[in-house]
């Protein structure tokens, strides 16, 4: 066990990567000589050559349709895409073909790649760069789409993309980038589509993913002064999505909140609470909430920008107006 | 304006008698108040309102049995026109709803925060400033929370419910906008109000629907209310006592005799003994005979005792919705059969009721426990300490017997005493028992 930053977790992951399989090669914008934009990959264009890390131009559908051509062919590419908000460039490449390559031609065809790419509000980088978009490609059958929230996660769910054989869209964040966490030594593959339960509690869930959870075990952790037990589920992958740890989870605490940095409406959230609504009705004692970001494109001022952001203070209001929704009394 | 039902207050309920009024028409009723008092075929309940307002209109009288589901009472702004439609209720639960914040309304974030310019009958609007405002989520539920008479419930306060066979239409809400929550269940079911279907096993639960071969019925855990706590506590304690236990049968063909006898006195007074009156009578008449069977161990600062009780205080167990309660019937042996009928029905009345004193429920000396109207042939009790004894009575069945020759049917029933060995000795509980037994089958030896 070593304790890491959520960085450098990943980029010993892809110097991992580079060394087991001569498959394997990183491609992106300023990622060789400039040492990625957020240094993920930094030191790793010296290690590996430049066949191995490709720095390419200001050409998101360019290399991201290089990068799928190459995973037809059997190598197994990691793209870089600055911030998810420039994926858009890229998106018909990556739903349009990523995505549906192995159903259209009949399971004969693989992509496995994997695109990095941070998301995420509250850098002051104004409403066109700090973007979750990634519920857009949680919403499309063919591509997996993972999301860890700690420096061990990032480690695991990085392995365990690079090695599927599915196209992964692989969600980092700017604000967990320093963040820091021991980190299991070794080989360490998790297992795609698996949630975990990040704090274990008994008088309500909260339901995050990414950087939500960070704030969930924090307000947690804060509540559990006054006596108030929450459980935290981390999902950990969006699609597939692991319905069932949440839904046993609320079996047990009766009441659920989802907190979530992208807009409420037709959100992570959304998804989530239908499927509690589905799933375990009989086992609710409060209507599920959603903690949210106002719906409004995410201003540059700092003082807008945090109130525009779903924060500890907002989750919390929301817990215990749903504990009081169902007459919890400590 | 809303619509108060005759509610369902138990499995076998049909119709109820609405007994009694407890608010007049014009009376402004808070969400709770009790409206009027309604007998059933199993006991006396209260009818509670469930939305605050004037009561306008009362549309049964007092005494009339109606079918449950009929209405029997409208609560509305006092404006008093049954036929008006009501803005009113409605007003009033939005801006309670508003008040108490926006507790179902989507995240709680400062853009979501109606402006003062918008109009106070739309206080969730949604906050974004582009053109397409969406209706809000607290609005959806406003506008289906006014359909009226059902309360609002949690999906868990139905399930518990279910499984208790609870009535929700009998418990106040403590959730938003007084939705039912599971806390609300649990407290109805540790109380043992709510109309618990009824007392026999039969018709508390309600049949349960059949299971697949593969599925399994998940267990149901039921918190420990008060009572049933201090219960646990006490009987573990007698399980230190040392035991015994001596049965005898009693022919009580003049007993009953007896008692109807004294119910044809009584009835001048509206009174009427039960054989549980005339067994409690019995036993106070001999523990008067027999002062060391009405007497408990005691083991303190002045050393090891048996402390023989001035005064027969005999206690009788009544089963509640709540649990077992033990009320006594202080100095039975200087009562007569009547006292004890009227105080023991009074009593009764207020352990089903939980009005129980403590001073009603402590200084027994002896207590009876009876199971015959379930049908029990014969048990043992566990004694209630300090007492140094309790008797079982089982249910009186006709058993044959030959007298003078001709085979005739004996009413007759056991009843067994558990005795405290520290206190009394076989043979000394023995005659005690001898004797009781004696003036059961010559009921008119209570009166010497």
């Amino acid at each position: 066990m070593t304790e890491l930053t959520y960085r450098q977790a990943l980029n010993d992951t892809l110097r991992a990567e580079l060394t087991r399989d001569e498959n394997v090669y990183l491609i992106g914008e300023e990622i060789g000589v400039f040492e990625g934009s957020y240094k993920i990959t930094a030191g790793l264009l010296k290690e590996f050559g430049p066949k191995r890390v490709v720095d390419t131009p200001i050409s998101e559908e360019g290399f991201t349709g290089v990068a799928i051509g190459s995973a037809m062919l059997g190598l197994r590419p990691v793209v870089e895409i600055m911030t998810l908000n420039f994926s858009l460039i890229a998106i018909d490449q990556i739903v349009n073909h990523a995505a549906k390559m192995y159903g259209m031609f009949g399971g004969r065809v693989k992509v496995p790649l994997v695109i990095r790419t941070p998301g995420g509000g509250g850098q002051q980088l104004a409403a066109t760069h700090s973007q979750n978009l990634e519920v857009w490609y949680a919403h499309i059958p063919g591509l997996k789409v993972v999301a860890p929230s700690n420096p061990a996660d990032a480690k695991a769910l990085l392995t365990a993309a690079i090695r599927d054989d599915d196209p992964v869209l692989f969600l980092e964040n700017l604000g967990l980038y320093n963040t820091k966490g021991d980190v299991p030594d070794g080989e360490q593959v998790a297992e795609i589509g698996r949630a975990a339960i990040a704090r274990e509690g008994t008088d309500l869930t909260v339901v995050s993913y990414s950087r939500g959870v960070v704030t969930a075990l924090e307000v947690a952790e804060q509540l559990a002064g006054e006596g108030i037990s929450i459980e935290v589920v981390d999902l950990r992958s969006l699609r597939p999505l692991d319905r069932v740890t949440f839904c046993e989870s609320v079996k047990k605490t009766s009441r659920a909140v989802v907190f979530e940095d992208d807009m409420l409406s037709y959100g992570v959230g959304a998804e989530i609470s239908a499927t509690i609504g589905e799933a375990v009705f009989d086992w609710l004692d409060a209507p599920v909430r959603r903690v949210a970001a106002a719906e409004v494109p995410l201003p540059y001022a700092k003082p807008l920008e945090l109130a525009a952001m779903p924060d500890a203070a907002a989750l919390t209001k929301v817990i215990r107006e749903t504990l009081a929704a169902s007459g919890y009394r400590k | 304006m809303s619509e108060v039902v005759m509610p369902r207050l138990s499995d076998t309920m049909e119709e109820g008698e609405l007994s009694k009024w407890l608010k007049n028409v014009g009376d402004t009723v808070a969400k709770g108040d009790v409206l009027a008092e309604i007998e059933t075929d199993k006991a006396t309940m209260d009818l509670e309102a469930f939305e605050a307002g004037v009561l306008e209109q009362q549309l049964v009288e007092a005494g009339a049995v109606v079918p449950i589901g009929t209405p029997v009472a409208v609560i509305g702004d006092g404006s008093g026109s049954a036929a008006k439609p009501a803005p009113a209720p409605a007003a009033e639960e939005t801006a309670g709803a508003s008040a108490d914040a926006p507790a179902e309304a989507p995240a709680g974030v400062p853009a979501e925060k109606p402006s003062a310019e918008e109009p106070a009958a739309s206080p969730a609007e949604e906050p974004s400033r582009t053109a397409s405002a969406s209706r809000s989520s607290e609005q959806a539920e406003q506008s289906s929370a006014s359909s009226a008479g059902k309360p609002r419930t949690s999906p868990l306060a139905r399930k518990i419910a279910k499984e208790h066979g609870i009535d929700l239409a009998t418990l106040t809400g403590s959730g938003t906008q007084g939705r039912i929550v599971r806390a609300d269940v649990e407290a109805a079911i540790s109380a043992g109000t709510g109309s618990l279907a009824a007392p026999t096993p039969s018709a508390v639960a309600p049949a349960p629907a059949p299971l697949g071969a593969d599925q399994q019925r998940a267990d149901v855990r039921v918190p420990a209310n008060r009572l049933r706590s201090v219960a646990a506590k006490r009987l573990t304690q007698s399980q230190a006592v040392p035991h015994f236990f001596l049965t005898s049968v009693v022919d009580v063909e003049k007993l009953l005799a007896f008692r109807g006898q004294v119910n044809e006195a009584l009835a001048s007074q509206n009174l009427k003994a039960s054989i549980n009156d005339v067994i409690v009578r019995a036993v106070a008449v001999a523990l008067r005979q027999h002062p060391e069977a009405n007497a408990s161990w005691v083991d303190d600062a002045d050393g090891q005792a048996v402390v023989q009780h001035g005064r027969v205080n005999v206690g009788i167990a009544v089963a509640t919705e709540a649990g077992l309660l033990v009320p006594v019937i202080r100095d039975a042996d200087r009562k007569s059969l009547g006292q004890i009928a009227t105080e023991t029905v009074a009593l009764a009345e207020k352990a089903r009721d939980g009005k129980l004193s403590l001073d009603e429920m402590t200084g027994g000396t002896f207590s009876v426990s009876n199971l015959g109207m379930f049908g029990i042939d014969q048990f043992t009790a566990v004694i209630n300490p300090p007492e140094a004894a309790i008797l079982a009575v089982g249910a009186a069945s006709p058993v044959p017997a030959l007298r003078d020759g001709v085979l005739v049917d004996v009413p007759k029933l056991k009843i067994t005493l558990t005795i405290d060995h520290r206190v009394m000795d076989g043979a000394v509980a023995a005659g005690f028992l001898r004797d009781l037994v004696g003036i059961l089958e010559q009921p008119l030896r209570m009166l010497l």
